[in-house]
């Protein structure tokens, strides 16, 4: 758990005393990322340096595990902080596992226990520890090198971890892919994380709870899902981006909004049948057609159905798209718009039918909150405009 | 060929004078590496110190040699040490400090201030944060200023046979005042070939103690 109360930073330049942060108060619980978000200059960076005491803060407190880290001496307490920032900083003079095993040593750890912590944090974030640990930082690639930041920073196992911008210099594709094995890592880890980003989608995606920050000020502090349903003034609503309702689509699982009245037909039915479900069950274009096993094989359009006789088996075409219960909104929106279809099939991780997802439960799951928030009496954004 | 024969007769004296140069010139640097490389990290920590001191170290470097050989004449007479070795490694000491110092001033302030953050973040001292992180990453620089002394001072030893030092400075001398051209070319070609191989071998030992990780961007600069 992180706790800052009535954290400040002031600095003082040449046209004056600059407020960087201004009483920051909020609570990261156990096991949280919390994302630090806002535009540069906003007092992110500054607040979270002010944890670890890179910047000293000007007033205010750190509370650590329920504990006041002020009378704590400065090198203990970041010996017991992860840290991991945007320029990733391995240094370049030491072999990888000089690297990842810096801070056990700092801490006195014997050598047996941290070489084999060592082995054991290269195994974490999958990179070979005999191809890797005597190897130099220049000989990896970007992405490598932040995968060995992240293990340096975890390698004495501190309960609490900063992280300033990690990903952000590195590619948009391994980015992806290290920010899911990230939240791998982090599902099993359960560390206590502040993670500073401009990245609104990055945000969302790693983040339990987000911290918008402006000019030294925390705006908002709510859960993904809550920032971009509920923005608290014009800012906010303008840093989140005018498709900030389609954001909330990364966030709900199929999972979440499927229903299982589908109807299918099987191979052995007549395009009698089909047509009949058809009507029945309100499709406008086609039915599915499942094997013994519940499996889609393909679909019946309402057009064939409709104008000629035989049997499914003979006359059906190839299923448009699937989605699984655990792919999230997004993607099942993307397959509805690009194969033209108001509905999608949800198969389970066995690869059978078990439901549908339609356009309508989407919008209407999304915009519940919406519905929701008119009950309130909330002024509209405009009057809160300053 | 009569340089050939005049180098090979001589073959004796020349080496000895050749160690007696080196010696001199290396004890000279050693001590100003001893002394200019904690002096250049220690005025990291204060610009207006570090700008005072290498303004300091660049006068001294304008003195003339032969000023400064004069100069200490009557100081080092007080001690019995007027002329000799003694003013000449000091002489050589003095000139050194310039390059050891602010190479190893520019080496540790240029440090990546991403390096120093990370090494501050994960809990470094400032002690071993100089030791593990710093001082290893400044040492090609460092090295590239010491390697600047030692060729800048082989030729300020010539000088210093005038004092009576001794060294391949007195081929130099001796061929000036008995009109022997043999003596002066001799001595002036030991003493460029005894600065190129000596910066050679630096060179090599830079690269030796240029930390591995570091030798790709070492070759860089």
């Amino acid at each position: 758990m992180i706790r800052l109360d009535n954290l400040t930073k002031v600095f003082d330049t040449q046209k004056g005393a600059v407020v960087a942060a201004d009483h920051i108060n909020m609570e990261v619980p156990e096991g949280e990322i919390c994302i630090l978000l806002g535009p540069s200059g906003c007092g992110k960076t500054t607040t979270l340096k002010m944890i670890n005491r890179i910047v000293k803060p000007t007033a205010g407190k750190v509370f650590i595990n329920g504990d006041d880290t002020t009378g704590l001496d400065t090198q203990t307490l970041r010996r017991n902080i992860g840290y991991v920032i945007q320029q990733i900083g391995l240094f370049p003079n030491m072999t990888i596992e000089e690297n990842i095993t810096i801070v056990p040593k700092l801490l006195g750890w014997d050598k047996a226990k941290y070489k084999a912590r060592a082995r054991e944090m290269m195994a974490m974030i999958a990179l070979e520890p005999d191809a890797f640990l005597k190897r130099f930082p220049s000989e990896l690639s970007g992405g490598q090198q932040q995968r060995i930041g992240v293990a340096r920073a975890l390698a004495a196992d501190p309960p609490v971890m900063l992280m300033d911008e990690p990903f952000g210099a590195i590619d948009p594709i391994n980015r992806a892919v290290i920010q899911d094995e990230f939240l791998k890592m982090q599902q099993e880890l359960n560390k206590t994380i502040m993670f500073v980003s401009h990245d609104i989608d990055e945000a969302i995606k790693m983040g339990d709870r987000v911290a918008v920050f402006r000019e030294g000020k925390l705006v908002q502090y709510s859960t993904p899902d809550d920032l971009l349903a509920a923005p608290k003034n014009a800012f906010v609503e303008s840093f989140l981006g005018e498709d900030r309702a389609l954001k909330r689509l990364n966030l709900v699982k199929v999972r979440e909004i499927v229903t299982d009245e589908i109807a299918t037909v099987v191979p052995s039915d007549t395009l009698e049948t089909a047509m009949a479900k058809i009507d029945d069950y309100g499709y406008q274009n086609a039915i599915l057609m499942v094997n013994e096993r519940k499996q889609p094989v393909g679909i019946i359009n309402r057009s064939v159905a409709r104008t000629t006789k035989g049997y499914c088996r003979d006359h059906f075409q190839a299923v448009p798209a699937v989605v699984d219960l655990d792919d999230d909104l997004r993607k099942a929106a993307s397959l509805m718009f690009a194969h033209d279809q108001t509905w999608l099939p949800c198969v389970n991780d066995e690869g059978t039918v078990c439901g549908q997802i339609t356009q309508r439960a989407m919008t209407s799951h999304l915009g519940a909150r919406y519905r929701a928030r008119q009950g309130d009496d909330r002024k509209p954004s405009a009057a809160i405009k300053e | 060929m009569e340089l050939f024969h005049f180098a090979l007769d001589n073959a004796g004296l020349l080496l000895s004078r050749t160690i007696e140069h080196i010696a001199l010139v290396g004890v000279a640097v050693g001590i100003a590496a001893l002394t200019g490389v904690p002096i250049g990290i220690a005025i990291t920590k204060n610009e207006r110190v570090a700008q005072s001191v290498l303004y300091l170290a660049s006068i001294i470097v304008t003195i003339p040699s032969i000023a400064l050989f004069g100069i200490m004449i009557p100081v080092l007479s007080l001690i019995g040490h007027g002329i000799g070795y003694v003013p000449a490694v000091i002489a050589v000491l003095l000139y050194s400090q310039l390059p050891i110092i602010r190479n190893t001033y520019t080496a540790i302030n240029n440090v990546n201030p991403a390096l120093r953050e990370a090494a501050r973040g994960i809990g470094m001292s400032p002690n071993q944060r100089l030791r593990l992180v710093e001082i290893p990453l400044a040492v090609p620089v460092i090295m590239a200023g010491v390697r600047t002394a030692v060729v800048l001072n082989i030729g300020v030893m010539a000088i210093a046979a005038y004092i009576g030092a001794g060294g391949l400075g007195t081929f130099i001398s001796r061929g000036i005042s008995q009109s022997d051209p043999r003596q002066l070319i001799v001595g002036a070609i030991a003493v460029s070939l005894l600065a190129i191989i000596v910066d050679y071998s630096l060179l090599y030992l830079q690269k030796r103690l240029t930390p591995k990780g570091m030798s790709r961007e070492a070759a860089a600069s």
